[in-house]
This record gives structure tokens, C-alpha cells and sequence, in this order.
């Protein structure tokens, strides 16, 4: 049993990532990575949510009728969203104005639904529950590296603190503004998943069909 | 004790039940909903005090900041017992008898009954509708009005930003420029929230000798050595359409349909 929980919280970090191996979640991980703050309330928000909706719907499993089961989970994963962003507008007031649609969007996430579905229904409440924990991290990781690429490069600032002195306020670094946009999210991801499956070989996937090379002999 | 055992033989048939029976799915989608909104209700409710309590601290302190009153060190709630609150007539520029804690100005823009609809050439910081009465905050010293804040709000590019402005007391130029609340692109249009850039606003002339409008954002960087310097302000890079909203933005609120009468009322008053 302990073992199962260990690697069902270290599994995810890596070796089989939500966002790099699975490619779930990429939404919030573009909108919500401009800066360091964000992304990580963003993720204790995320891993938090995650993890409850997995144990409770894990407690309940063998009792929710199948014809009714994603409305179900959506019914449990969309409470808790709801109390995560009261609690956040009460109590991270300014955090919860920078998030501001993107909380309320965890109910989207697939990741979410992702693991309910794939795991917590299956599996008993404790280990659902830190196959959450697990799984909230493994996003957390990513958020927060393209967080930090892209706060860095854009702003010269990392939790908003000056690290590189920008060139329009009397320093060196002349920011990229692209990093600030969505697609540079793209990017930075892309290379995360590049820089993976490099060290990784096992998570290539093998290609769905060979490129035929086509002779000019065939065709006619 | 019989009633009890009858109960148990109630939950024990139910969740005895195979998962497919339409009676069961029925059952468990009822509980479901009815544990879940007890759940969300209470939630909101617990933290609705705080909430609001959470949202007016914030306008107070975005109302300090633009003033330079905003210290850290110090309760926000105190220093801003120094302002009075008054709600203004835009039509005439008359102070109105409604209370004014009691005004939601962004609710009365949205109801037809306490705003006006603005025609197309009026409407240039595309805000559709403009309510009847605003809240403004009004810092005296020694009886003598020092400041005046108007609340401001206009299309950037991809919001609507709220904020305000603050007017000294020669109620030309200006004390301060604060957005409180917008969803422009971070880095680029959310530079109006940089303190560089608000800083550039301060001691703008909003009126030229002959009392017409100038107050700008222009492209570029401005020319002091140009005639009409004192009304321009620098555009942000890289946010020609945010920076075009906020020009439009003041220069609709401190027009005639706008603060306009009002601010030529008190001017009128103060000499």
C-alpha cells in the first residue's frame, strides 16, 4: 500500500506526466503562466481540487449508476471548484482577480475528469486521493517551469521581483513580448516535451503510419 | 429502535439496489445534487462578508493610490474616512441627495430606467450606456477641496477597464490615472497598470486656455518642445488599441457627457 501511494504521487512528476505525456490540461497551462504567482496558486488550486473529487468519487464508486457516472463526477469536481474560488475571493483576494475565469475553468481541465474517470473509479479512496496529490503536481511541475521561462524572458521579473534589469527602466534586458503571449506557451512546452522524451525514450510513441516514399516510377 | 432498523432497511434497500435500476440512478442523482448544493450555498454564504469586504477594500485603496495617499503601513479604512462621497447629477453637474453608499453606479448603467443610452458619435469609449448619477470622492484640507476622484470606464481592446482618475484643485490638471480593474494583455495593454507609465499622467492639463478638451494618449514618445505637451501622454508600446481606449476613456468622462458640466460647475465655484 505504501509503496502504491509513493508511486502514485512520483509517477506523475515525469515518467508520466499529465501535460507532457498525456498532453491533457494545456489550456490553463497557456493562460495562466505569465507569471510565477499565478501559476502556482493555479496549481495549489488544481492539485487541491483534484485530489478531493478523486477520493470522494472513489468512495462512492461502487454506488454511482453508470448511465449517470461523468454527470456525476462533473456535479462533485464543479462543487468543489466553486468553494475553491469562494475560498480564494475571500481569503487571496488579489490573487483571485489575476486568475479570475481560470479558476472557475478547473471544472474543464481534463485532467480532473481525467483522473476520476480513469482512476478514482477504480481504485479506493486514499490511494484516488494521492493519485490526485500526484497528478496536481506533475501539472504543478510544468506550470510552474513555463511560469518561470516565460515571467523571466517577458519581464526580467520572477514573483514579480526584478531579476534582470529591463531596458526601459534603465537596465540591460530588452524583454520578449511574444513570451508574455499564449503561443509562447506552445513553445515552451514543446521543448519541455522534447527535452523528455529525449532523456526518456520510452514515451516515444511509435508513429501511427511510415511516410511512403514515393517513387516517380510508381506513379506512373 | 423500530424506526431506526426501518430506516436502515431503507439506505440497506437502496444501496442494495443494482447501479443500473432507473429507481437507484434517480436516488443517487438526488442526493448528489442535494449534498452538493448544500455544500456550494453554505461556501458563498460563509464567505460572502468577506468577500465584499475584500472587493470595497480594494476601490478604497485604488482610490488612495491614485490620490498618493496609499500607504502600506497604514489602515486603508482610516485614511479614507479623509474623503467625502457625493453623488453628482451628470446632466446638470448638481450634487443629488442619494445616499451614497447605497449607489452601485455599474448596476445603473445596465438599468434603463437610471442611465441614458449614448449615440454612436457620444459613445466613443464604447460603453453603450451611461448612468444618470456618479459617485465621486472628494478630498478637502482645511474646508478647501484639494482633490476630486472620478470613477472612469471604457472599451480597451479586449475589456473594459474600470478605474480612476483623480482632478487637483484648479480642476484642470490631473492628480492621477488608476485602472482597479481590466483583462488587456498582460505585458502589453496591461502596462496601463505599470506605475511608470500612470506617473505620466500626473499634472497633465486636461483643458487648454480656450477650455476645450485636449487631454491625449499619442503614439510614440511625446515632445516637450512641441506646443501641447502639458495635455499628451505617452502611448504604450506595443498597445496602440488599449492605448487608444484609455484616450477615448478620459476623454469621454471628462467631456460634456461625461464629468464636463460637473467639473465646470465646481470650477465655477472655486474662483
Amino acid at each position: 500500500m505504501a509503496n502504491e501511494i509513493k508511486s502514485s504521487v512520483i509517477d506523475p512528476l515525469i515518467d508520466n506526466n499529465p501535460i507532457t505525456l498525456q498532453v491533457l490540461g494545456v489550456c490553463s497551462a497557456l493562460a495562466v503562466t505569465t507569471n510565477m504567482m499565478a501559476a502556482l496558486i493555479m496549481s495549489i488550486a488544481l492539485t487541491t481540487v483534484t485530489a478531493f473529487s478523486s477520493a470522494i468519487i472513489s468512495s462512492i464508486r461502487n454506488h454511482i449508476p453508470s448511465s449517470i457516472r461523468i454527470i456525476v463526477q462533473m456535479t462533485i469536481i464543479a462543487s468543489l471548484v466553486i468553494i475553491v474560488d469562494q475560498l480564494l475571493k475571500a481569503y487571496a483576494y488579489d490573487a483571485s482577480k489575476q486568475l479570475s475565469v481560470f479558476v472557475g475553468l478547473i471544472i474543464t481541465n481534463c485532467i480532473v475528469l481525467g483522473r476520476a474517470e480513469a482512476f478514482a473509479m477504480k481504485n479506493p479512496p486514499v490511494l484516488s486521493f494521492f493519485d490526485g496529490i500526484g497528478n496536481g503536481l506533475g501539472y504543478s511541475l510544468i506550470l510552474l517551469i513555463v511560469g518561470f521561462f516565460r515571467e523571466l524572458l517577458g519581464t526580467g521579473k520572477l514573483f514579480g521581483h526584478v531579476v534582470i534589469p529591463v531596458a526601459n527602466e534603465g537596465g540591460w534586458y530588452v524583454p520578449n513580448g511574444l513570451m508574455l503571449l499564449p503561443p509562447s506557451a506552445f513553445f515552451v512546452i514543446g521543448l519541455i516535451i522534447w527535452l523528455v522524451r529525449s532523456v526518456k525514450k520510452e514515451q516515444i510513441e511509435p508513429a501511427d503510419y511510415q511516410i511512403h516514399q514515393v517513387h516517380r516510377t510508381e506513379v506512373l | 429502535m423500530a424506526e431506526t432498523n426501518k430506516n436502515k432497511g431503507l439506505i440497506a434497500s437502496i444501496l442494495g439496489l443494482p447501479n443500473d435500476d432507473p429507481k437507484k440512478t434517480i436516488i443517487v442523482a438526488f442526493l448528489l445534487c442535494l449534498v452538493c448544493s448544500i455544500l456550494v450555498s453554505t461556501s458563498a454564504v460563509m464567505f460572502k462578508p468577506k468577500q465584499i469586504a475584500n472587493k470595497q477594500a480594494d476601490i478604497k485603496k485604488n482610490i488612495l493610490a491614485v490620490t498618493g495617499l496609499l500607504d502600506e503601513s497604514s489602515d486603508v479604512n482610516t485614511i479614507f474616512e479623509q474623503f467625502e462621497v457625493k453623488i453628482v447629477d451628470l446632466e446638470t453637474g448638481e450634487y443629488s441627495d442619494i445616499e451614497a453608499n447605497s449607489y452601485d453606479q455599474r448596476k445603473a448603467s445596465g438599468d434603463p430606467a437610471q442611465s441614458i443610452k449614448l449615440t454612436q458619435q457620444q459613445d466613443i469609449a464604447n460603453i453603450g450606456r451611461r448612468a444618470n448619477l456618479a459617485k465621486v470622492y472628494l478630498l478637502k484640507e482645511d474646508g478647501k477641496l484639494k482633490e476630486v476622484v472620478l470613477p472612469i470606464h471604457g472599451y480597451g481592446l479586449w475589456s473594459t477597464l474600470y478605474g480612476f482618475v483623480s482632478v487637483k484643485s484648479d480642476l484642470n490638471t490631473i492628480g492621477g490615472l488608476q485602472f482597479y480593474s481590466h483583462a488587456e494583455t498582460p505585458g502589453l495593454g496591461g502596462e496601463v497598470d505599470n506605475p511608470k507609465w500612470r506617473k505620466l499622467w500626473q499634472g497633465k492639463k486636461i483643458f487648454n486656455d480656450a477650455g476645450e478638451l485636449k487631454i491625449e494618449v499619442i503614439r510614440g514618445h511625446v515632445d516637450f518642445q512641441r506646443e501641447g505637451a502639458e495635455h499628451q501622454v505617452d502611448g504604450l508600446s506595443g498597445a496602440t488599441l488599449t492605448s487608444r481606449g484609455v484616450s477615448h476613456l478620459v476623454n469621454f468622462w471628462l467631456g460634456d457627457d461625461g464629468f464636463g458640466p460637473y467639473l465646470k460647475k465646481m470650477s465655477e465655484a472655486e474662483k
